[in-house]
């Protein structure tokens, strides 16, 4: 019985820990099936989580938290969207420079506003997203088996995972089954076909980046908002990367992408629990090695050694008009 | 769109660029503004704490050396049209290099340890910018994905050695033992007294010279061999490197073993220099931060050492004034750097376009 409690607990921290995962692993989904490669999901993510605790701070709303994270996240999202699309920068140099931006003036104003070393001051009631009981979850639990499932699993956490569930189902949907989500990805793989249909390759692609901006913006919400209770220097610590790990890993596919976020999550916590416990038979199992799991994974899988992952056609080009 | 970009090289390589870092500098000012500082007197107190004192040009200089071995490791290969994201881990192994190297070794004289562990930091950086490239060519997955994925694999690795393997026994904090003297590359202040010259002490060492002749190097090879013929062949025109039987798999493979190896120099200045143990995240940041002065300097041997200068100055001058100005952290730094990141790399068109009227406009009127 120990064991099950045990695993419930795993499962659960896992889910709490893959939220932001899929958060940006949706954003660089979207920017990357229209033809914008993001390496820009870490940097869009820590800004998204500086606003929010900061106007979540001054206001005691997370909500309005929330809003300011998904401006700030899409502000960002547009600085990558004009270098990539109008200005045909580099895209993996737009891409670095919005991670070191972000980086940087996060820690320098959080520092200079809130004098705390970079960390704004602690959220507390209503400034955050708190755990959601669902009806009945203190009964159930004692049920044995189902009843840990449903209030451990099912119930207790932030409106934001559950966003999170309904963002991966919108995608999966919209990119799938509607004439949007098939433009978009057809601006992906072949933008002067859509060209030529009449149809505007900057205006998809910025909208694309948009959605992108907005999805990051949640993430890094969730990451100062409901994690965490305000905002720590440089808190995404690598996630944006693991997201985008995650989305080679996926195939970019949006149900994929849920489940390999969830994995590296569970990943995640898994290490978490494992440090400094001795496993029977096998003995103290380093942390490293399944820290280390997610980005050797995709290395593998990049390299065609377990299937083959190949990114939308156009990805990373930028599209120029024929005259 | 059609707007002229022709530009006369000079106004190229040295107007465009310091426009880029103009707008830079004046957007950070408006930042710094914007936190109640003025922009005025901070830089005030940044130059001066930068070039004010000795001891500040000799810190400067030294931060200017990790800035120096990580934009040739990114310019070397953006020759070849490739792009290493990857320098943060390459120095990191550069540094398990070192310390593989004087652990092992450093009971012997300096004449055998210290060429054997810098070339132990190169080889390790060769080594995962070489695995990037070797998985490109062969495999076909892309070396920026790659290089990325490797920084993090660099990082566990190096916590999991120091942990587990080769910290230093008994020691709580993840660091190796201090190595023998004979692994210390000298101090420039102690070069100098050598010969009985006296300047102010600072973390300023050997490995700036070495610097200087890597810069050298780079610039023999890219313009002046057979080799850096390839290699610049590949990057304009992968077809017509192909058509001229060079091999672009090879190219590849060779650019970003040698475009690791000084990524890992870093660890040269870092460990070898200054710290004399190897430490947990040494290489803060000045992989990215390679990437700026690779595009600022144009990716020329010169116009890096130039960037680097800068780059180490802002290093420098943050520090002092950040003690000024507690308001103004260092982390202001990461912030230009990211600017002109942008503004030098990827929004390069809204400055050129301008620039490039100009010179349209200039020479109808002289016509």
């Amino acid at each position: 019985m120990e064991i099950y409690a045990t695993l419930i607990a795993i499962l659960e921290s896992s889910i709490r820990l893959c939220v932001p995962l899929v958060f940006a692993c949706l954003a660089g989904l979207w920017s990357e099936k229209s033809g914008v490669v993001d390496i820009g999901l870490e940097g869009k993510m820590l800004v998204a989580a500086f606003a929010s605790a900061a106007a979540a701070g001054a206001t005691n709303s997370a909500v309005i938290g929330l809003c300011a994270g998904i401006i700030a996240a899409i502000a960002f999202a547009l600085i990558h969207g004009f270098a990539a699309i109008s200005q045909r920068g580099n895209q993996i140099v737009s891409g670095v420079a919005i991670n070191m931006l972000a980086a940087g003036l996060t820690a320098l104003v959080g520092n200079a506003w809130y004098a705390q070393g970079g960390r704004t001051t602690p959220l507390e009631g209503d400034a955050r997203f708190l755990p959601l009981i669902w009806p009945g979850a203190e009964v159930i639990d004692h049920i044995p088996i189902i009843g840990p499932i449903y209030a451990h699993l099912i119930s207790g956490h932030s409106a934001l995972a559950y966003w999170a569930l309904a963002a991966t189902i919108a995608s999966g949907f919209v990119l799938r089954h509607t004439r949007f989500g098939l433009r978009i990805r057809a601006v992906g793989e072949n933008p002067a076909a859509v060209d030529t249909a009449g149809v505007s390759v900057a205006a998809l692609r910025y909208s694309a980046v948009i959605i992108a901006g907005a999805l990051c913006g949640f993430a890094g919400s969730y990451l100062a908002l409901g994690q965490a209770a305000g905002f720590l220097t440089n808190m995404t610590a690598g996630k944006g990367f693991i997201a985008l790990a995650a989305l080679i890993f996926a195939k970019w596919r949006a149900w994929p992408a849920l489940w390999t976020c969830f994995l590296f999550g569970l990943l995640d916590a898994v290490a978490i629990r494992l440090q400094g416990v001795m496993v029977p038979g096998i003995g103290q199992i380093p942390v490293q090695a399944i820290q280390a799991l997610p980005y050797l994974m995709t290395v593998i899988l990049l390299a065609g050694f377990i299937g083959k992952a190949i990114p939308p056609k156009a990805s990373g080009l930028p599209y120029v008009k024929e005259r | 769109m059609s707007a002229p970009l022709e530009i006369p090289k000079w106004a190229d390589v040295s107007l465009v660029p310091i426009l880029a870092v103009i707008v830079a500098f004046l957007i950070a000012g408006l930042v710094v503004l914007g936190i109640g500082e003025s922009p005025v007197k901070a830089t005030v107190l940044l130059v001066n704490g930068a070039l004010g004192s000795g001891e500040g040009i000799g810190y400067t200089l030294y931060y200017a050396t990790n800035f120096i071995f990580t934009g040739l490791a990114v310019a070397i290969a953006f020759h070849a049209g490739l792009f290493n994201i990857g320098g943060e881990g390459q120095a990191t192994m550069g540094g398990l290099g070192v310390a593989l190297v004087c652990l092992k070794i450093d009971f012997l004289p300096w004449y055998f340890v210290l060429p054997l562990a810098i070339l132990g930091a190169m080889a390790m950086g060769a080594l995962w910018a070489f695995i990037p490239g070797y998985l490109q060519v062969k495999r076909g997955s892309h070396v920026v994905i790659t290089t990325i994925m490797f920084n993090f694999l660099a990082a566990t690795l190096v916590v999991y050695l120091l942990v587990n393997v080769i910290g230093k026994p008994g020691s709580m904090s993840p660091e190796t033992r201090v190595f023998a003297t004979s692994a210390h590359l000298p101090y420039l202040h102690e070069a100098f007294a050598f010969f009985g010259i006296k300047i102010p002490k600072s973390p300023l060492n050997l490995s700036f010279i070495l610097a200087l002749l890597a810069s050298a190097f780079v610039w023999i090879l890219v313009w002046h061999t057979r080799l850096g013929y390839a290699i610049r062949t590949v990057g304009h025109s992968p077809t017509a490197a192909t058509y001229a039987g060079i091999s672009i798999g090879r190219i590849t493979m060779i650019t970003m073993a040698m475009s690791g190896a000084f990524a890992g120099m870093l660890a040269v200045n870092e460990i070898l220099g200054v710290q004399g143990r190897l430490l947990l995240e040494f290489s803060s940041g000045y992989g990215f931060i390679g990437i700026a002065v690779a595009l600022m300097g144009r990716a020329h041997p010169v116009g890096i050492i130039l960037a680097s200068i800068l780059f180490g100055m802002l290093y420098q001058g943050g520090t002092e004034l950040s003690f000024e100005m507690p308001r103004v952290t260092r982390d202001m730094i990461v912030a230009i750097s990211g600017l002109v990141i942008l503004f030098a790399g990827a929004l390069d068109g809204l400055i050129r376009r301008p620039v490039a009227g100009v010179f349209a406009r200039l020479l109808k009127s002289g016509a």
